[in-house]
């Protein structure tokens, strides 16, 4: 164990714990347009600064839009680069987050999860960073604050290995983690630095030595530009495991690999999950566990790239595997369940996999809830019920229209 | 050739990419009624006009055939006429 001193460690709010990972990462430019739930981040970073805490070019913007072109613009720089947004906010970003991951451009973005529009509101889902999964972004997802303080810090070394050099997202639950207090161990300035050395990526604008970022592709060329994003999502698997173990060896503190596996060894039913729900799950396994019941959670840190191959390892032995998705595509299922089963198709003898669609627009999943899943699952196996469309958890159908 | 992470090239490469090719109308300037007044090398979205001595040439490598020159010119000096080739 890695001795801890008092001074390393604070109860402070999830915000602001990202605030201070980004802080200690020494971006060069940050550019960010408020929204809630993600203003308090940029709010604590803007406070840094004034107070004199950090050297960075804060630009201040009308829009999302302008903030992910501007940090494009320093990222191709050559400057580390950081914004933060939420649902429509990342959605206004959306055409630059595709532009940039073509240009390879590596900065580090909170996605702070909120539902979309309409209707309009403040409570939480995924459906926000979701939308952009086809992008060519990295996206993890993480269960505490703790966590998105750890994982922001390694964002920025895996944006900028230079055989990824991709944007990475770190999305967290809008309110449950950015508003909450919890008590953060914090890594020292120096150990942060010798983990993250300055960014001096081979490419950079440079007047003495023109170079053009985006240029105009035909179909000669342009497959072999996808395949290559494909290909550095494919080697960021063994790299963003090795990184997140280097982290773990400094911080003591080990969140696990592109995945969790939590009580899985013998599990029957295994859920499977993202987010800060996952602390939920696991007090609603360790009750069923308790009564006996075999009952494990797979909770996915890496969405994309996906983590098929792990998530096989833990899941092969199970019978059933009940997907929660915060998200829904219309006119299909959840996304995870649709990533799941697309990589188990073809494969031979595999757990069933459900899609429960839960937690839409902060609809609370509690321990009850969790366990009426694991229910809902084991009566659907028993029944052997099709499987094709995904079960929308405590729907009213009362209100319906 | 192979492609580089993220398509990053040396600066001034669309010189190398003759967009002229596109051309299925051909700008021609008529230089009796041109005033030289440059609206045209203006708005030429492909930096193909260029004037010297203050007469103006339309460069057909790159000229892809818009005709926004022709729709700005004040004196309608210029005429599109069906490009053969
Ligand atoms: S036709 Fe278009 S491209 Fe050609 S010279 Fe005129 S404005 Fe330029
Ligand atoms: S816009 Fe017309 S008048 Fe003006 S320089 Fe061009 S051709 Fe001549």
């Amino acid at each position: 164990m890695l001795e801890q001193t008092m001074s390393n460690v604070k109860v402070v709010e999830g915000s602001e714990a990202v605030a201070l990972a980004v802080k200690g990462c020494r971006p060069e430019v940050i550019s960010a347009y408020p929204i809630s739930p993600q203003t308090h981040i940029v709010e604590w970073l803007a406070r840094m600064m004034a107070n004199g805490e950090m050297d960075t070019e804060y630009v201040r913007v009308e829009s999302e839009f302008s903030a992910a072109s501007v940090i494009s613009g320093s990222s191709a720089a050559g400057s580390r680069s950081y914004t933060a947004s939420s649902s429509q906010g990342l959605l206004l970003m959306t055409e630059v987050l595709y532009c940039s991951a073509g240009m390879r451009l590596p900065f580090v973005i909170t996605g702070v999860n909120r539902a979309l529009s309409a209707p309009i509101t403040i409570q939480i889902d995924h459906q926000d960073t979701i939308s952009l999964r086809d992008s060519g972004v990295i996206q993890f997802y993480v269960e505490s604050s703790q966590e998105v303080y750890d994982t922001h810090i390694a964002a920025f070394k895996i944006a900028e290995d230079p055989q990824i050099l991709l944007p990475v997202m770190v999305c967290m639950d809008g309110w449950i983690l950015t508003h909450s207090y919890e008590r953060i161990n914090f890594i020292e300035q120096e150990k942060i630095d010798s983990f993250l050395p300055p960014f001096r990526p081979a490419n950079f604008l440079d007047v003495n030595n023109p170079k053009a970022w985006g240029s105009y592709s035909e179909e000669n060329v342009l497959m072999e530009f996808k395949y290559s994003v494909q290909q550095a999502m494919q080697y960021g698997k063994k790299r963003i495991t090795e990184i997140f173990a280097e982290l773990a060896r400094i911080t003591g503190r080990d969140h696990g690999g592109l995945i969790e596996a939590y009580r899985t060894e013998d599990a029957e039913v295994i859920l499977l999950a993202m987010g800060s729900v996952v602390g939920t799950i696991k007090e609603a396994v360790d009750e069923l566990r308790s009564i006996g019941k075999k009952v494990g959670l797979v909770k996915i840190r890496c969405y994309r790239p996906f983590p098929h191959e792990d998530i096989w390892e833990a899941i092969k032995a199970a019978k059933v595997v009940a997907v929660m998705d915060a998200n829904f595509s219309m006119g299909s299922e959840g996304a995870l369940g649709m990533d799941l089963k697309s990589k188990l198709c073809g494969m031979r003898d595999t757990p069933l996999v459900f899609d429960f669609i839960a937690g839409l627009g902060g609809r609370e999943i509690n321990v009850k809830t969790v366990r009426r899943i694991v229910e809902k699952a084991e009566e659907m196996l028993n029944k052997g019920l099709p499987l094709s469309e995904s079960y929308w958890v405590d729907l009213n159908p009362e209100i319906l229209p | 050739m192979k492609i580089t992470i993220g398509g990053v090239v040396k600066g001034g490469t669309s010189l190398a990419y003759k967009t002229g090719s596109w051309r299925d109308q051909r700008p021609l300037i008529d230089l009796d009624l041109c005033k030289a007044c440059g609206i045209c090398e203006e708005v030429c979205p492909d930096n193909s006009v260029y004037a010297e001595d203050e007469i103006y040439y339309i460069d057909y490598e790159y000229c892809k055939g818009c005709g926004l020159c022709a729709h700005e010119c004040p004196v309608d000096a210029i005429e599109m006429v069906l490009e053969e080739k």
